[in-house]
């Protein structure tokens, strides 16, 4: 047997004796954090035991707690986690943005003191990026960090700060040379949330959730050893992490995709069906709607492929090349999936609340609302078509 | 499944790649098209390139073959398609490899096979009837006359119709127009008496013709597979022609993109590069976007030929939808990007878009695939 045949049978047999049968069927993911909230005492459990093994942050370093694995054996870690429905244990900005930022631009003494408490979810992250008057032109920042003695002290606002009402600590783009080119004043500063210089307010958004704030610092404090990547070069950082930023967010034009290994994974098809009525063949009646189906259909299926193929290019823990093509395209194909599903519904699809639609109709209607600011967060896609222009196929500035 | 190249079969395109760039540039396709040679391709490269041994790429080891799969045939076709390079190698190497390998008796694979790899035959596949692809619409009759088959019937856009010295004829023997059931499929000599060849000249000057039988015997030594059982082998064979076709594809749209993304960084307007332009980089943008998801749907497609997935009709559906529109969109902008000189002969850009748009014809266009893939997903 190879050394991977064997880590998928251990892994098979681990797998079999740690999850929990509650952690098998779907059900909402924990996010863990220093006032961790369990809708299950099972959620905790597992949350323990793959912390522990350091499989919630299964390619991460095991010196910082990680799992230490390889691509091969993440990958069959993610194929055994699948074949027995188990739920992700850990859902984490900290997994996904923090971590493989701090991996390649922190010190020692960082890694040591932050890494190990993302991988057992001890501590909950939030993104400081955005202000109300830097968006897409997120370099020209204005949040200020000024250092007096050992500790940084913080004013400013930042906005779209996910969670922020949630979250422990915050990762934020500060400006400390106020004097230098806008991409050269800007660090990366680990700030705790929880003193009396940092108030958030949740913003209602347009479907009527609110997964986002505004966060507020007044003489605001962090220690200096919490800014990362240097003074004044935190702009490096950002983009790093801006890019793994994207490859998260990118997924989510799969999540209802899917690689169409099945028939009609998408869900789509049989929306149009139950809607739009079928006709003696048993498609879908609009004959255009099925039409936009079939090509939704299409294009999510290659749109997972080239995730695929992206994926087997990519070394571990690099951010793809794709990544600004990948968010541009999953999240405006996302957009279109919702938009088909309304389409598909008709005046069902376009209720608030209460009587006349169900859970499920009202719950598509929202997420489709919500998946307006798909190819708004993390760069526009216009920001990520001028990503994709100049780095990838190296058009002229000027 | 891996998308990505092992190394044998990343060899096997570095050469194709370095060998066409050498011997077929898109120079020798002008020349082809130029002296209006009449076979439509050159000899000598056919000649090489069945030395390369790439007309038995498909073909197995037991006649002669190679067994080398269609990830390495695409690798080929990809880097055909970035250079115009016109051969036998779609109507032979694959249409007839695929057609007698999987269709054919024993003898005929005997007989057959090793002549494809070594070059001593070329084939051509009429099917089609109509302007556009159907498998069913097939209303030339073949009539039981004894121990032969008395065939009549016009076939049309036939590659390599002209030059093929070995036709595989699609004819009815049961059933009516627009069945699959009650087609058969003939080998037929181009000499026979009653079969009249007319090369059609096409935009891309590529082979092309129609087919006219007129009262043609054949003998039932002579069909291949059994009578009656036609469309099963077209249908497996048809899905890898497109998996090939769309590899092809592939080439000609990326190189239609590499041509105008150098044009954008050295083409000056209002005293700044063109490529400077958002408007213009955008659309750029897009363009690479789709051509990576085609690149992702066209080897996924090869890889489902050669692990012979009971998926492989949606994927093949899958790689020809997306080559086709990507193609589609990217020698439109390809031309329009370049202004005036895209328009001109003198510039390969037009070269591309016309080659385009025969592509897309072959075995069904975008939206014929459209349909195919959400009928097959059972919606």
């Amino acid at each position: 047997m190879t050394d991977l045949q064997t880590f998928r049978e251990e892994t098979r047999d681990w797998l079999e004796s740690n999850c929990p049968e509650e952690m098998r069927k779907p059900g909402d993911v924990a996010w863990g954090g220093r006032n961790a909230q369990f809708s299950h005492p099972d959620q905790k459990l597992w949350l323990e035991r793959m912390g522990e093994k350091g499989w919630t942050c299964p390619t991460w370093p095991k010196e910082y707690g990680g799992g230490g694995l390889s691509k091969e054996e993440n990958k069959i870690l993610q194929e055994e986690m699948s074949a027995i429905g188990a739920r992700s244990p850990l859902g984490s900005f900290g997994i996904w943005m923090l971590g493989p930022a701090l991996l390649e631009f922190a010190t020692e003494e960082q890694k040591q003191e932050h890494l190990p408490p993302i991988v057992r979810g001890e501590v909950w992250w939030c993104q400081g990026y955005s202000e109300p008057g830097s968006g897409s032109d997120l370099a020209s920042l204005s949040t200020k960090a000024v250092l007096e003695g050992d500790e940084y002290t913080i004013n400013g606002q930042k906005i779209w700060t996910s969670y922020a009402d949630k979250a422990d600590k915050i990762f934020c783009l500060v400006r400390t040379g106020p004097q230098e080119p806008k991409h050269e004043g800007i660090s990366f500063l680990l700030i705790d949330m929880d003193q009396k210089g940092v108030t958030t307010r949740p913003i209602t958004l347009i479907s009527g959730k609110s997964p986002f704030c505004e966060t507020f610092f007044d003489d605001a404090k962090a220690p200096s050893k919490d800014l990362v990547g240097g003074l004044n070069k935190g702009w490096t950082v950002a983009k790093r992490l801006l890019e793994h930023e994207r490859t998260m967010i990118s997924a989510m034009g799969l999540s209802g995709g899917g690689d169409g290994s099945k028939k009609t994974k998408s869900g789509l098809a049989e929306i149009g069906k139950k809607y739009a009525g079928i006709d003696s063949d048993k498609k879908i009646a609009d004959k255009a709607l099925r039409r936009k189906v079939a090509l939704h259909d299409l294009n999510s299926r290659a749109f997972g492929l080239t995730m695929q193929r992206v994926g087997e290019e990519t070394k571990v823990g690099a951010p793809s090349p794709a990544a600004a093509m990948a968010k541009y395209y999953g999240t405006e194909h996302n957009k279109l999936r919702y938009e088909l599903m309304l389409e598909a519904m008709g005046t069902q699809g376009i209720g608030w609340d209460g009587e006349g639609f169900s859970m499920e109709e009202l719950a598509i209607t929202r997420d489709w609302l919500r998946t307006k600011a798909n190819s708004i967060e993390g760069g526009t896609s216009e920001v990520q078509l001028n990503v994709i222009s100049k780095r990838v196929l190296g058009l002229p500035d000027k | 499944m891996a998308l990505i190249l092992n190394e044998e079969q990343q060899s096997l395109k570095d050469i194709a790649k370095e060998f066409l760039q050498k011997n077929a540039p898109v120079t020798h396709f002008r020349e082809i098209r130029d002296t209006e040679n009449e076979l439509g391709y050159d000899e000598k490269l056919w000649k090489d390139m069945v030395d390369l041994g790439w007309s038995g790429i498909l073909v197995p080891e037991e006649y002669g073959g190679f067994d080398f799969g269609m990830v390495g045939m695409g690798s080929i076709f990809e880097e055909m398609g970035k250079m115009l390079t016109p051969s036998p190698l779609f109507a032979t190497g694959v249409l007839g490899a695929s057609l007698i390998t999987l269709g054919g008796s024993n003898s005929q694979k005997q007989n057959y096979l090793p002549q494809i790899v070594d070059g001593s035959i070329t084939t051509a596949l009429a099917v089609e009837e109509s302007n556009r692809h159907s498998l069913s619409q097939i209303n030339t009759q073949a009539i039981k006359e004894g121990a032969n088959y008395k065939i009549s019937g016009d076939k049309t856009f036939v590659i390599d119709g002209h030059s093929a010295s070995l036709l595989i004829v699609a004819a009815r023997t049961g059933g009516k127009e627009g069945d699959l059931s009650g087609i058969t499929l003939f080998l037929i000599d181009p000499q026979s008496t009653g079969v009249t060849i007319t090369k059609t000249s096409m935009v891309d000057s590529r082979n092309s013709a129609n087919i006219s039988f007129d009262g043609v015997i054949v003998s039932s030594e002579n069909i291949l597979g059994e009578e009656n059982s036609g469309s099963g082998i077209l249908e497996q064979v048809v899905d890898r022609a497109q998996v090939a076709i769309s590899a092809e594809m592939l080439g000609n749209a990326s190189q239609a993109f590499d041509l105008t993304l150098a044009y954008l960084k050295e083409r000056k307007q209002f005293g700044s590069l063109i490529g400077t332009f958002q408007a213009l980089q955008h659309r750029a943008a897009e363009m690479y976007s789709e051509l990576e998801l085609t690149k992702s749907s066209v080897i996924a497609a090869c890889v489902a030929v050669d692990e012979n997935s009971n998926d492989l009709t949606r994927m093949a559906s899958l790689a020809k939808f997306k080559a086709g529109e990507t193609n589609h969109l990217v020698t439109n902008e390809a031309v329009q990007m370049h202004g005036g000189v895209g328009v001109t002969d003198e510039y390969d850009v037009g070269l591309y878009l016309k080659r385009a748009r025969v592509t897309e014809h072959i075995f069904g266009n975008a939206e014929y695939h459209l349909d195919r893939y959400a009928s097959l997903s059972e919606y």
